[in-house]
């Protein structure tokens, strides 16, 4: 598995490039979810969630981990601008999108190196707790 | 419309008292242009944030249940309006613990009864954002009638941060048809400001984390995290991000400055509360609204703008 750093600058390489830019970046943001299961000592899933892989490997990541769906809406948008390239392509728009698609995969990346940096960085975040925890009062 | 929100209690929480001051005097500002009363929660608490929370959820939940018991049972409100992000999750999550766990509602019991005041009971009630106010109390239309000073030619960038819509579960009137607030694609804010004149881009980071939490841990995440999240502001086109969260506007300001020291990477995409551009929109001036208080430097954009 390579680093994921070395995937962000990947990412950055391809963000204004044309025709297989949504694959590339749908696969790499795959890549970086893999890499946070790998983590964690799990096989990362080759099964899809609304047709995409990368929403099945969010869902595999965020179990038991109440703070990773804070990047829940970042993979929807990954598939989201994915969908808008592949299934409604546009002259005009979809130089614009493709970046877009290369930010948000960016900020997948990031988020999931801050993550893997700094063991249990997810209990500082104020969503990952779980809602009841057993202690005495 | 809701009647029951033109008048309702307000817990501005402790960030409002200190970085966020310039979005309490505006949520003030605009509460007052658009006769939306505001009482303050006597004696109010912290909400317990992320450090009480952290060590104990329980106590957390008492604390936030405090500030709404003082609200029902002292001042007779039905509403609370919290406009930080921070405190309206927690007095959320407060409310969803004790309508759902019983060992919450024993330990809330236990210490309010030690602490001499009523206990809150799930229900007694609602806890609203800043957005929720304005977009029910007072609606488009009727915004749209107020404005002076029109937004128009200010092209925005939404940004609602994680804690607006996160947990699903606690925000259970979210999700109810296109009325009502969305927890995947926010909108009430983007309606808001487009009731104001201003053009909303389209902006998929609008959910992102800004890495606000990680702040003293993680300094340099975050500081990416911003910045992508300002870059993506800027290639969407925008001049304007406008925020509903004092914790998320100030790591967006600091991690800005942070950014093109640390990294050497300018960005000049400015940084608003909505209801400071609600302000402008309504004829009120910038000072009053305390623009100048913000580290991002707004003014000259408003300026730029025509709108100051």
């Amino acid at each position: 598995m390579r680093p994921l750093a070395e995937i962000e600058v990947e990412i950055g390489s391809i963000a204004g490039t044309g025709d297989g830019a949504p694959e590339r970046l749908l696969a790499l943001a795959e890549e970086v979810l893999e890499h946070w299961i790998a983590a964690r000592g799990e096989a990362p899933t080759g099964g899809q969630v609304e047709g995409f892989r990368l929403l099945a490997l969010h869902r595999q990541g965020a179990r038991g981990v109440p703070s990773f769906h804070a990047c829940r809406e970042t993979c929807r948008e990954i598939a989201y601008h994915y969908n808008l390239l592949r299934l409604e392509p546009d002259a005009g728009l979809d130089e614009g999108r493709r970046r877009m698609m290369a930010m948000l995969t960016t900020h997948l990346a990031l988020f999931v190196s801050g993550k893997m940096q700094v063991e249990g960085l997810g209990d500082f975040c104020c969503a990952s707790r779980p809602l009841r925890m057993e202690t005495n009062h | 419309m809701k009647a029951e929100y033109k008048r309702v209690a307000y817990y501005p929480g402790c960030a409002l008292e200190g970085t966020g001051h310039a979005y309490n005097k505006s949520t003030r500002e605009v509460g007052r242009a658009l006769g939306l009363e505001l009482d303050e929660v006597k004696n109010w608490n912290c909400c317990g944030a992320m450090e009480v929370k952290n060590v104990d959820p329980k106590v957390q939940t008492y604390l936030s249940s405090r500030v709404m018991s003082i609200a029902a049972n002292e001042m007779g409100a039905t509403v609370v309006m919290a406009p930080c992000n921070g405190c309206y999750h927690n007095l959320k999550k407060a409310e969803h613990d004790l309508a759902h766990d019983e060992s919450s509602r024993a330990v809330v019991a236990n210490i309010s009864r030690k602490a001499g005041h009523e206990t809150y009971r799930a229900g007694q009630v609602e806890t609203i954002h800043a957005l929720d106010w304005i977009k029910d109390g007072i609606g488009e239309e009727e915004l749209q009638r107020r404005v002076k000073n029109s937004l128009k030619g200010l092209k925005i960038a939404n940004y609602y941060g994680c804690m607006y819509t996160r947990p699903r579960h606690i925000f259970p009137e979210k999700d109810q048809g296109p009325a009502s607030e969305s927890t995947s694609k926010p909108h009430f804010m983007d309606d808001l400001l487009a009731a104001a004149g201003a053009e909303n881009v389209d902006f998929p980071l609008k959910t992102s984390c800004c890495g606000g939490a990680h702040v003293l841990s993680d300094s340099d995440t975050s500081t990416r995290l911003v910045l992508n999240i300002l870059r993506a502001a800027e290639a969407a086109g925008a001049d304007v991000i406008a925020t509903e969260c004092p914790t998320c506007h100030s790591g967006l300001e600091m991690h800005q400055v942070r950014a093109e020291k640390v990294l050497g990477e300018k960005t000049k995409v400015r940084m608003l509360y909505f209801t400071q551009l609600l302000g402008i929109a309504l004829g009120l001036a910038p000072r009053k609204l305390s623009v100048h208080e913000n580290v991002s430097d707004g003014l000259e954009l408003l300026k730029e703008k025509g709108l100051a």
